[in-house]
């Protein structure tokens, strides 16, 4: 019984979003067979949230809000989407010269509040359903909104240049996703809303980390401009996690907005 | 550089600190006046690997400038048949990594006078002359020869050997790869 609840409480914080502590306890990420392609082609993907970034090891990721973006700003459709018990495939046929964007974005509102028993209670989902299920005697009610955004970039022959949308949290990077190598350092800029922030917090960690006994994790926050530079000495896959709070709520029933992004990025050698 | 002359000459206060570049100057002046087109000679040795299953590397030869930037592209060997699975064989030019980061994915494949088919083990001989497709004109300068392999179930190698254009001389610059390519020889002619 209390398995099943534990399961039905990350299932439900899979497929609501999360807040900033689930994302540090259960980090979610998207991760492609090739980042870097020269010819028209299938990619395949893996989605999940799991206790380290890459490594297998908890839930699959619920992928319907998945939008997959080509060059011409047309969609492209995930095809052969399996949802196994620890992670969801996904295949994308990818056959225009750019860019190519994956955006999961993920919101709604998260209530913790004590029943008249003082029992304590919570709820996931809507603005609309929330107003529904939160009773009108709750006491010590908290609600927060949550908007999660998770990118990852492929790249068929030249780059083309990316637009962010100007809400919620978002990147712009010194140097187009796709074409990092090692030892080349990088200037990341976060935007709340289409404005430099500071004050993010961004953590970054780098993939293959069941072999080796340091998690070896960085730590970085945004400085007045937005900006964090970021040494990326050693090739392989990086998980890029940011996370914002502000009270800029698109309804009155939260007091507080929690922002996060998640980047996945390939980083080659020399 | 031969019009830089007259200049030093009516500067006789840079005259002591520039006399080495005046010389240099004078000699570039008249060895390209006087001489034909230069010409780049290339051998790259592609060496025999021991391996199971052996596939002729895919190579690529550029000359970069100093901050690495592609100046011009000479060679790309690659596979242009199709795949068994009928894919095409560009699908694996991007295993050059930095030809391809770095000029590959800027252009249409094939690349006139540029690509052409894989080369066996051995000594490859290239012969590149000024004026004439692909190396062209090149301004003089400091440059480097790259030559990048990248081998199907192998491996990856750069290896870069510099040099000064116009060549004053015939010079012949060396270098050599470790794993996946042998010698790479510069033999430049004024």
């Amino acid at each position: 019984m209390k398995l099943q609840t534990i399961l039905k409480s990350a299932l439900l914080s899979l497929a609501i979003g999360m807040s900033a502590s689930a994302v540090q306890a259960h980090g979610v990420w998207i991760t492609s067979s090739s980042s870097v392609l020269s010819a028209p082609q299938f990619v395949t993907f893996d989605a999940a949230a799991s206790s380290v970034p890459f490594i297998i090891d908890h839930r699959p990721l619920v992928i319907d809000a998945l939008s997959i973006s080509a060059p011409d700003g047309s969609k492209v459709l995930p095809v052969n989407v399996m949802k196994g018990e620890l992670r969801t495939v996904f295949d994308a046929k990818l056959e225009q010269t750019g860019t190519y964007r994956l955006e999961l974005l993920r919101s709604g509102f998260r209530a913790n509040w004590k029943d008249a028993e003082n029992k304590p209670k919570r709820f996931m989902g809507t603005a609309e359903a929330l107003s529904k299920e939160v009773p009108a005697d709750a006491k010590e009610l908290k609600v927060t909104e949550s908007i999660n955004r998770m990118e990852n970039f492929i790249t068929l022959g030249k780059p083309s240049a990316l637009k962010t949308t100007g809400s919620g949290l978002e990147l712009v990077m010194g140097t187009h996703p796709n074409d990092l190598v090692a030892g080349e350092p990088v200037e990341l800029t976060f935007f709340v809303d289409g404005k430099p922030t500071e004050g993010v917090e961004v953590e970054m960690i780098r993939s293959q980390s069941r072999y080796r006994n340091k998690l070896d994790e960085k730590k970085y926050k945004t400085d007045k401009n937005g900006k964090i530079k970021v040494a990326l000495q050693e090739a392989g896959l990086y998980w890029l996690d940011a996370d914002f709070k502000d009270n800029k709520v698109s309804n009155k029933l939260a007091a507080e907005r929690s922002l996060a992004y998640v980047l996945t990025l390939e980083v080659l050698p020399q | 550089m031969r019009k830089w002359v007259p200049e030093f000459i009516s500067l006789p206060a840079f005259a002591p600190a520039l006399l080495p570049a005046l010389i240099a100057g004078i000699f570039a002046g008249s060895f390209t006046g006087q001489a034909g087109a230069g010409e780049i000679n290339l051998k790259v040795t592609l060496p025999q690997i021991n391996s199971a299953e052996y596939h002729r590397p895919y190579v690529a030869i550029w000359i970069e400038k100093p901050d690495q930037t592609v100046e011009k592209n000479l060679a790309v060997w690659y596979s242009q048949k199709k795949t068994d699975k009928g894919e095409q064989s560009d699908k694996w030019l991007k295993d050059l990594r930095q030809w391809w980061r770095k000029s590959g994915r800027d252009q249409a494949m094939p690349l006139d006078g540029v690509t052409g088919a894989t080369r066996p083990v051995g000594e490859q001989k290239l012969s590149f002359v000024e004026g004439k497709s692909p190396l062209g004109n090149l301004p003089a300068g400091q440059y480097n020869v790259v030559v990048e392999s990248a081998r199907e179930k192998g491996g990856r190698e750069l290896v870069r050997v510099p040099f000064t254009w116009p060549a004053q001389k015939a010079v012949t610059a060396k270098s050599s790869g470790q794993e996946e390519l042998g010698d790479v020889v510069v033999e430049l002619k004024p």
